[in-house]
């Protein structure tokens, strides 16, 4: 079986799911001969685990996905049953969409668009060897022997790699749902000397629908006017009817059956090697971990809307199936329940993400880039991201221009991928807001003001897409402006609308602004003051309002990402030996030379490089420039 | 290489004292020594020399000998800069100690900046930034009690303080941070409560190390005084009685102090810097105007005003503009020349002031040693004496605490005003790294080379 058959492309992409799908799609978009290769062409956007997409953080990198002209967006608009902003009550930074998906539509939709994108084709086949010359990349060969000449492979291979379905001490070789798992892929990346690790997941059962009591449970209604995910979806075609979801608790039976068979989870037991998720824990590790908690939430979700399968959000687990009815059947609406697909954990092969530049291509393997669960993440919306972004400087690279960056300060894509090669990761990483320092800039409602000019420069975003977005930004401007200008009188007309929204009287005129910034009133609420206003479109009033009332916090975190920016800006050398830097501690220097940061700001993130070893390295960087200058150095 | 090359430089003052100490640091100290130093016996090389340990000697150019000298061996890590160092300390003369310093260089050594010994202890971790500031402050520190702070300081006291505060602040963005990450488990109901508390807390100690700020810089700096009275109260007598030297003119004559003179006094351990100015009062010499205007300037700055009264005279208009100069001043009200029969009442002066009023003669010396009992209690007020006080002493330091303490502020106001709480933690995040600042434990470009620059040389 030797290269009984060759063909040539651009970019091979290894794995169709959200990180493959929008890689593939990117590259493609780009004009360059894509290749896709899944094992299953019917598991094309496959949703293995939970029925939705976007939530706390993650609606983020879905919308900043879509400024880049990624498809994960669009493809949930049209498949979504049910959709709900989160955390309305909060701060606008912490908003986040989340909508149910119909996992059928969403996986079929998507194979349609990416069926009908040109220069795109799919193949069904396992990928077993990735072909490397002089550390650049020059093709694949399946596992059937064919080979294929291309300029750059993506790696996309999420849970595949040597995959292991555990439940008690039942342990299949499959991926998810029984599909194939990718068995030979690891030994050949290893053999590149590619540091691999084996990190661990799970997913709860999946119920019927028809063995559950739903009066024992509180019904969980989507939101009655549904925003988007995409920007450039027209916000009246998602308004339809939607599924309910549902709440129900656990309670000290489940945690007691939990607790007597722990024993026999094969993560106590140690049948599980992988290192799983602590942010995405099963129900046993919550029993174990929050030992004083009388409860936990067990979300009710459909499946689809042509399936009875219900999941149980919040119940992953690895026990074994015996027991794994017993704990559902003590969860009031669940007693007679029937499991039509059970619980398991997955192990799988990924890589240290250590090893990869931020563009995501392999420091020591030109043309070679990674993408999703293959690089240490979790999730489908942190898979997206990091796809386009592969996708784009695969691109980028063939087509010698330059690739993208996105910092920290642009978009939790930037801090999911810099958090993913510069910080030490031991688990599936998921994104979280906590993790974007800068988060009140990089809000979810602003994110195509952020990155739609990234999308448009590479050219994966239209220029009438990128007006579009030009427009909005001038509107918004020009608005906040003529806010900050008018002025308010303190007459009678004045005190008596401040006084019918309990707000204190005004002393003396005041702008419009200044108005608005008060807690309890807002851009709506002063328009019966505001003589001159003109009609916005809602998405400018809302960024207006945004801007206006919390002015003072964007300022300050503005101040703070300038201070970023400084350290950002100071670039570092590639392949430089740190130990050069004398002062600089031994650990450091270590750090240093494997993370090869491309920054001092980069530098300044890696755990073990220490304030004080990054004084050392500025001042011997003033050092180097003034011995450049000609100054001597005695 | 500019971090591993060996420098050298003369530690001691370069006055002609009973000895002098060069100084060699870095990793080829030893072998620089050991081309410029032979003990009598000779032969013996540094590096194989117990650390920490002193050997007689002589320091030779070529083959002739310049100095006698005891060479001090200090190995690496446990040294200033935990690098290899020498200290060859040579008999004092100026041209001596230069000499040595000359030869040492000549052999392999490169003259140490201002501040690059301290910046290496810094650099190779063995002190942090707040340490490296108090050694610049033992070294000029003028009296005992910012001797004392310094070495406090640099024992870690006020690093100590400031992690303590840091820690409370990243703890609460870390509740806030975790709550929202997984709101099932973690609530903030009632948060803000909870937290203003906690705020109450971090404002009140940052308070704390904010007014110790003035309480630090004079202990380091002295208290700006301005000496002030019409013409011929007794000024300059005064001030002379108070340095026991005759260092201002003191005539009879109206006027004689035309310009402003001044001089450091140590009271009781406090500095006073005192500028001792031209009496006031309306004059047509234009000398001495010039000098009335500049004491009224003097006036404006001054922390404490010695106002000295003339009780053998009755307040007329000089002293009413004086009055009116010091209204909204620190003052101390000298009532001189309490050994003659006064026109001027007591009284009369305790009625128009409530600063404290002291009987003193000028001529005799009388009043001094209330006068001195009172500064110690007007600015020291008891907080000094025991060692578990800290002062912050550098602007820089207290430029950063203010920051942090302002972001606070903004904090309480979010809570005030029930903005959600993922706002908190961008200013909370702002009085970390203000406070990370202080302690250099917060990365900032030119911080570094900006509070070495401070240093002197050999240091």
């Amino acid at each position: 079986m030797n290269g009984y058959m060759e063909e040539n492309y651009d970019v091979l992409v290894v794995g169709a799911g959200h990180a493959g799908c929008e890689a593939a799609l990117a590259s493609a978009r780009l004009g360059l001969n894509t290749i896709l290769f899944t094992v299953s062409v019917d598991s094309i956007a496959l949703m293995p685990c939970n029925p939705n997409i976007g939530g706390s953080s993650k609606g983020h990198l879905v919308r900043e996905v879509d400024a880049l002209g990624g498809e994960m967006g669009k493809n949930i608009d049209k498949t979504f049953i049910q959709s709900k902003m989160l955390n309305a009550s909060k701060g606008p930074a912490v908003h986040s969409l989340r909508a149910q998906a119909d996992k059928k539509d969403y996986s079929q939709k998507m194979r349609e668009t990416l069926e009908n994108t040109d220069n795109l084709t799919i193949r069904q086949a396992e990928v077993s060897e990735i072909l490397v010359e002089n550390g650049k990349i020059t093709g694949a060969k399946t596992f059937s022997g064919a080979v294929y000449h291309v300029k750059a492979v993506i790696l996309c291979t999420g849970t595949y790699l040597r995959a292991r379905c555990i439940y008690g001490d039942v342990s299949n070789a499959t991926g998810p749902n029984g599909l194939q798992a990718a068995n030979h892929l690891t030994d050949c990346l290893k053999s590149l000397g590619i540091e691999m690790y084996r990190f661990k997941t799970g997913t709860p059962a999946r119920v019927d629908k028809r063995s559950i009591d739903f009066t024992k449970m509180e019904v969980q209604k989507g939101d009655e006017r549904v925003v988007p995910f995409s920007f450039s979806t027209d916000p009246e075609s998602v308004q339809k009817e939607q599924e309910v979801c549902w709440l129900t608790y656990t309670n000290n039976q489940t945690h007691e059956i939990i607790r007597e068979n722990i024993h026999r989870s094969p993560l106590f037991s140690g049948v599980i090697e992988g290192t799983g998720p602590r942010y995405c824990p099963s129900i046993e590790d919550k029993v174990m971990k929050f030992a004083d908690k009388e409860r936990h939430q067990i979300f009710v979700e459909p499946e689809g809307l042509y399936t009875n399968e219900m999941y149980l959000g919040g119940m992953s687990s690895s026990l074994p199936e015996d027991i794994q009815y017993r704990m559902y059947r003590t969860v009031p609406g669940l007693e007679n329940v029937k499991i039509v697909r059970n619980a398991y954990a997955i192990e799988y092969d990924c890589i240290n993400p250590e090893q990869l530049l931020p563009t995501l291509e392999f420091k020591k393997i030109q043309g070679l880039f990674s993408a999703g669960q293959f690089n240490g993440s979790s999730g489908y919306e942190e898979a997206a991201a990091q796809g386009i972004v592969a996708g784009i400087n695969a691109a980028m690279e063939i087509l010698g221009k330059e690739q993208i960056i996105i910092d920290r300060s642009q978009g939790y894509i930037g801090v999911l991928i810099d958090d993913l090669v510069t910080k030490e990761n031991h688990e599936p990483y998921r994104m979280m807001t906590s993790r974007a320092e800068y988060r009140l800039l990089l809000r979810q409602d602003n994110a195509d003001l952020r990155l739609t000019s990234v999308g448009y420069q590479v050219g994966l975003v239209s220029k009438e897409v990128y007006d579009r977005v030009e427009r909005k930004r001038k509107l918004i401007e020009e608005e906040v402006k003529r806010l900050s200008e008018v002025m308010i009188g303190a007459n009678q007309k004045t005190q008596i609308f401040l006084e019918k929204y309990g707000s204190s009287e005004l002393k003396t005129g005041v702008t419009l602004a200044e108005l608005i910034r008060r807690p309890e009133l807002d851009y709506d609420k002063v328009a019966e003051l505001d003589s001159e206003r003109k009609e916005l479109p809602c998405e400018v009033i809302e960024q207006v309002n945004i801007q206006i009332k919390y002015e003072g916090y964007i300022t300050r975190q503005l101040k703070q990402v300038e201070q970023y920016k400084k350290l950002e800006g100071k670039k570092l050398k590639p392949d430089f030996d740190y130990s050069q830097v004398k002062g600089m501690r031994k650990e450091a220097i270590q750090k240093m030379n494997l993370y090869q940061p491309l920054s001092v700001g980069q530098a300044s993130r890696i755990s073990g490089v220490s304030p004080a070893d990054i004084s050392v390295l500025l001042v011997y960087l003033e050092q180097q420039r003034g011995n450049r200058g000609g100054k001597s150095e005695r | 290489m500019f971090l591993t090359d060996t420098i050298a430089a003369v530690s001691t003052g370069m006055t002609n004292s009973g000895i002098g100490i060069v100084r060699i640091s870095g990793s080829e100290a030893f072998e620089i020594a050991d081309r410029v130093f032979k003990t009598k016996k000779g032969n013996v090389r540094i590096a194989e020399m117990k650390s920490h340990t002193l050997h007689y000697g002589y320091i030779y150019e070529d083959d002739k000998i310049i100095d006698e000298v005891l060479l001090t061996v200090m190995k690496a890590p446990n040294t200033y800069t935990t690098e290899d160092t020498i200290e060859i300390n040579c008999h004092g003369g100026i041209t001596v100690v230069n000499k040595v310093l000359e030869t040492v260089l000549k052999n392999g050594a490169r003259t140490a900046q201002p501040g690059e010994y301290t910046k290496r202890a810094f650099l190779n971790g063995r002190i942090d930034l707040s340490q490296a500031e108090a050694v610049i402050d033992i070294i000029h520190a003028k009296n005992q009690y910012a001797l004392s702070n310094s070495v406090n300081q640099l024992n870690g006291a006020v690093s100590e303080k400031i992690k303590v505060i840091r820690e409370k602040i990243i703890n609460s963005i870390a509740y806030i941070e975790a709550a929202l990450d997984d709101p099932e488990h973690i609530s903030l109901d009632g948060y803000g409560k909870e937290l203003q508390f906690t705020v109450d807390e971090i404002k009140n100690e940052l308070k704390k190390l904010l007014d110790s700020f003035d309480n630090g810089r004079i202990l380091c700096e002295g208290i700006k005084t301005v000496i002030l009275g019409k013409p011929n109260a007794g000024k300059s007598s005064f001030l002379n009685a108070l340095i026991g030297e005759e260092r201002a003119i003191v005539t009879e004559i109206e006027g004689t102090t035309r310009d402003t003179l001044e001089e450091n006094i140590l009271i009781n351990g406090i500095n006073l810097n005192i500028i001792d100015t031209a009496g006031i009062r309306d004059s047509e010499d234009k000398v001495e105007q010039i000098g009335v205007e500049r004491a009224k300037k003097c006036a404006e700055q001054a922390e404490l005003i010695l106002y000295v009264l003339d009780s053998s005279r009755n307040l007329d208009e000089n002293d009413k503009k004086i009055l009116e100069i010091i209204k909204e001043k620190k003052a101390v009200f000298l009532y001189n020349k309490s050994d003659l029969h006064p026109v001027l009442e007591l009284e009369e002066i305790r009625k128009i002031t409530d600063a404290p009023v002291i009987k003193i003669s000028a001529k005799h010396g009388d009043g001094i040693e209330e006068f001195s009992h009172l500064i110690k209690e007007m600015f020291l007020k008891k907080k000094i004496g025991g060692n578990d006080e800290i002062f912050i002493t550098s602007a820089r330091q207290k430029n950063d605490i203010f920051n942090a303490y302002q972001s606070i502020v903004m904090v309480e106001q979010s809570i005030r005003e029930e903005v959600s709480e993922d706002f908190y933690t961008i200013d909370f995040m702002n009085a970390y790294e203000s406070l990370g600042r202080v302690i250099g434990e917060a990365v900032e470009e030119d911080l570094v080379n900006t509070i070495f620059n401070r240093f002197c040389m050999g240091k």
